[in-house]
């Protein structure tokens, strides 16, 4: 079947010239993010030596886990066009409901490894579950992923504010001896959670890259119609990526619960809004079609390092940090568009 | 002269696509430009009318040099566009777009009563039935159309650019608009006319300037000049046989796929039909008879409410597209741009999309991926030239041909293309019939809608007839002309068809 169409000597050499000139173009995308942080950082060794402390280091990407691990989460539901407002809330309540589960587990099991292990894997069910139906009503509804997370956010978030009865859910103290490892333990002088958020980024990067399911979130957040006309299950995709959500969002919630042993109505508040500016920070656009782990990766630890920074330096009062935050979301979108514009014909 | 370019070049980055290119437009003229696909003929008439500043060269309106930093400007001069792609607020209504940017104001309000009476004005110029107050997303293709070129005419335009403006208009519509071109003539507007239908320009052009690869290859009256030269300046070598021969069937070609009393809700009443190893099987109607409808439900894209599919004579029950593919069976889309391709993403990515599990063992395999991707560049001749990294880069034709890379990669029997050339010019048409000639020759089945009589007849072993959502008719040999599709496809001949329409 070759023979008509192939009459053409041109192609090796227009191939080659593309691919070289695809090569710059991404190294300037791709590194803006890694390129800002090193600038912070730097920032952060001027204003404080003790910044590069090795005790200071581990606790700001320890920090940072949370949102980190959420934000990859979030990187799959954005790339592929949706959006999760309702991961704070989610977390929370899982947080709670995990309290509840393993305060009465105690009776029967005693303040055990079981007890934990049961609390850990009702956690992952419970986020699996809550992203499921994300997934469902937003597609099988056809309802805008922002109105349906906006109303499950309120929904989990009033949930836990009922399951504690406008109080605070506090861990059994003997579960806590148990599960503080989780939070505060090292493995080769590298936290836990640090750990978890390394074995997620890795396994979200590989997904997003090198799977089938990664490469349909992004023909899903391009245009959907191109994505059904390709024989791609949408709908399953899609609610896949909201499940993903949710295990990243009950993993969150696993490692943050032995920090402060309970939950309340103000846990994880505003949550969604930092997993969200993470995303975009690394270079994932809001749109969809577009996504980055390790700029999502980097966004996190950059918004973790602000509030760490400003803490070193009496330059600036703490309370700006949500100023000095915003400021940073915006010039990195801005500088993002502007390189986006410059590639372009 | 009203308009000229002299010595126009254009280079986006490296890459240039316009060579020292001269046009002169003179008022009361339909000036036709042709090119193939990628030939330049879009980045020319995009400078003119103000929408790309030129990389060196001049464009003199009026015997005054033009330096247009926005079409704004060029439309203050009277140069206006119509856009190949549609470019209306689909949310707004018919006179909201009309008068969109330039609304007419009484003190600080809107003055709608004006604004509604001059759109009704320009509609009724245009002999068509819109309504100035239904929402444009409520139109068809075609009627958006007409509302594109209301929008140009309530301007005071001198000189109107029309790119492509037949490409998704009715026979009928067809008619209308070269009416009206033609008392925009006779105005005194000069009309830029671009168009692959070599036809329509034999019909409508005075004068003619061919571009090919970013050159000036030819320009001049049209008169004296026929078809076959144009074609032949268009693609630089002649074309002889513009369809290749059909493929013998044997007498007892097996039928690979069949529909069976097919329903589609609001769209298809009643169709069935046969489609035999080997045979290109034609569906001919007016745009909206039904014959995407009948075969995207077929194809598990759009809900059935009645019917049978039956592959080498087993029912089959395709749910989704990925059923279709299954039964190896491949759809080509006549949506290019909004269904076929993801325009934003990579070209390899686009070609491997359908059939990536090909590639994946459990991880894509990056490798195979770009080798499969490089085969399909040499099996289907994509060119490159421009250097474009994503699809949404390449021309019309190449956008086409990476589309069939990509349905091709699922190896199918039964392959259904939906209006295969529209929008691209006559090389890449005769490389694309040539190709439906070789994949029946290999034992595929091909089926071919098209709005293209000579298409549907050049090509077809067998043509099926639609008409307002029932299959009336299908033709066989002698039956497959013009004349006899045409009024098959119009309801004129065809048993039980009101009944069937209005009953």
């Amino acid at each position: 079947m070759s023979s008509v169409m192939a009459n053409n000597k041109t192609t090796d050499k227009a191939a080659n010239k593309m691919t070289k000139q695809k090569g710059f173009a991404i190294d300037l995308k791709t590194w803006g993010p890694f390129v800002a942080l090193v600038a912070l950082a730097l920032l952060g060794v001027l204003i404080n030596p003790a910044f590069l402390g090795l005790d200071n280091l581990s606790n700001m990407l320890t920090r940072s886990a949370f949102i980190g691990i959420i934000a990859i989460g979030a990187t799959f539901v954005i790339t592929a066009g949706g959006l999760d407002l309702s991961v704070g809330a989610m977390a929370a309540f899982i947080a709670g409901v995990m309290i509840i589960l393993m305060n009465s587990l105690v009776e029967q099991f005693g303040a055990g490894l079981t007890t934990v292990l049961l609390g850990v894997g009702a956690s992952l069910l419970l986020g699996l579950c809550a992203g499921f139906i994300n997934g469902m009503v937003t597609t099988k509804g056809k309802i805008e992923a922002f109105i349906v997370t906006l109303g499950t956010m309120g929904i989990y978030r009033s949930l836990v504010t009922y399951l504690a009865d406008g109080g605070t859910l506090t861990l059994d103290w003997a579960v806590r001896d148990i599960y503080r490892p989780v939070y505060y333990g090292s493995f080769l002088g590298i936290t836990i959670p640090v750990w978890v958020f390394l074995a997620v980024a890795i396994i979200g990067y590989i997904l997003l890259n090198y799977t089938r399911f990664g490469r349909y979130c992004f023909a899903i957040g391009s245009n959907e119609k191109v994505a059904e006309y390709s024989a791609i299950h949408v709908d399953r995709i899609k609610t896949m990526t909201y499940m993903l959500q949710g295990v990243c969002v009950a993993l969150a919630t696993i490692i943050y619960v032995p920090r402060l042993g309970s939950a309340s109505g103000a846990t994880g508040v505003l949550w969604e809004l930092e997993a969200i500016a993470a995303v975009i920070i690394g270079g994932t656009m809001l749109k969809g079609g577009h996504g980055r782990i390790w700029g999502t990766v980097v966004g996190a630890i950059m918004l973790t390092m602000i509030g760490n920074i400003l803490n070193l330096t009496d330059a600036i009062s703490n309370y700006l940090n949500g100023t000095v935050q915003g400021i940073i979301i915006i010039v990195a979108v801005y500088l993002q568009r502007a390189s986006w514009r410059k590639s372009a014909p | 002269m009203l308009l000229s370019a002299r010595k126009l070049c254009r280079s986006f980055g490296e890459n240039q696509v316009l060579f020292d290119v001269d046009l002169d437009l003179q008022a009361g003229e339909v000036h036709a430009l042709l090119g193939e696909n990628g030939a330049g003929k879009s980045t020319l008439v995009k400078i003119l009318a103000g929408y790309l500043r030129p990389t060196a060269g001049e464009v003199w309106v009026d015997g005054r040099q033009r330096h247009y930093r926005s079409s704004g400007e060029a439309e203050a001069d009277g140069v206006v566009m119509i856009h190949q792609e549609l470019a209306l607020a689909e949310q707004l209504s018919v006179e909201e777009n009309i008068f969109l940017g330039r609304e007419l104001r009484r003190g600080m309000f809107l003055d709608r009563r004006a604004m509604r009476q001059q759109s009704r004005e320009a509609l009724a110029e245009l002999e068509t039935d819109v309504d100035p107050r239904a929402r444009v997303k409520d139109l068809s293709t075609s009627d958006q159309q007409m509302v594109e070129i209301a929008k140009a005419i309530t301007r005071d335009v001198r000189v109107l650019i029309m790119d492509e403006p037949t490409a998704t208009l009715t026979e009928n519509e067809v008619k209308v608009l070269f009416a009206l071109i033609d008392r925009l003539r006779k105005r005194g507007v000069a009309i830029l006319y671009i168009s692959h239908k070599l036809l329509e320009i034999e019909q409508i052009a005075d004068r003619v300037t061919v571009l090919r690869d970013g050159h000036l290859v030819d320009s001049g009256s049209m008169a004296g000049r026929s078809k076959e030269e144009l074609a032949r300046l268009m693609v630089g070598r002649e074309i002889t046989e513009m369809y290749p021969p059909r493929t013998q069937l044997p007498v007892d070609a097996p039928v690979v796929l069949e529909a069976r009393d097919m329903v589609v809700p609001g769209a298809v009443k009643q169709a069935s039909f046969t489609l035999r190893r080997g045979e290109v099987l034609g569906f001919g109607g007016i745009v909206g008879a039904g014959r995407t409808a009948l075969l995207e439900a077929m194809l598990g894209l759009r809900g059935k409410s009645a019917g049978q599919v039956l592959r080498n004579g087993q029912p089959v029950v395709l749910r989704h597209l990925r059923d279709a593919v299954h039964q190896r069976i491949a759809y080509l889309t006549e949506d290019r741009k909004g269904k076929g391709l993801v325009l934003n993403m990579d070209l390899r990515s686009n070609v491997t999309l359908l059939n990536l599990r090909a590639h994946c063992h459990p991880l894509i395999d990056r490798r195979r991926e770009e080798q499969a991707f490089q085969q399909a560049i040499q099996r289907f001749d994509i060119r490159l030239r421009t250097a474009a990294r994503t699809a949404a880069e390449l021309s019309g034709g190449n956008q086409q041909k990476l589309l069939l890379a990509k349905v091709m990669s699922i190896d199918p029997e039964i392959v259904i293309i939906n209006e295969p050339t529209r929008g691209i010019d006559v090389g890449t048409k005769h490389q694309v019939y040539h190709f439906i000639h070789e994949l029946t020759e290999a034992g595929c089945s091909v089926i071919l809608i098209s709005s293209e009589m000579g298409e549907l007849i050049g090509l077809s072993h067998r043509v099926a007839v639609m008409c307002a959502g029932v299959l009336t008719r299908v033709l066989e040999g002698e039956q497959i002309n013009e004349h006899e599709i045409m009024q098959y496809a119009s309801g004129i001949k065809g048993a039980g068809i009101d009944e069937q329409r209005y009953g």
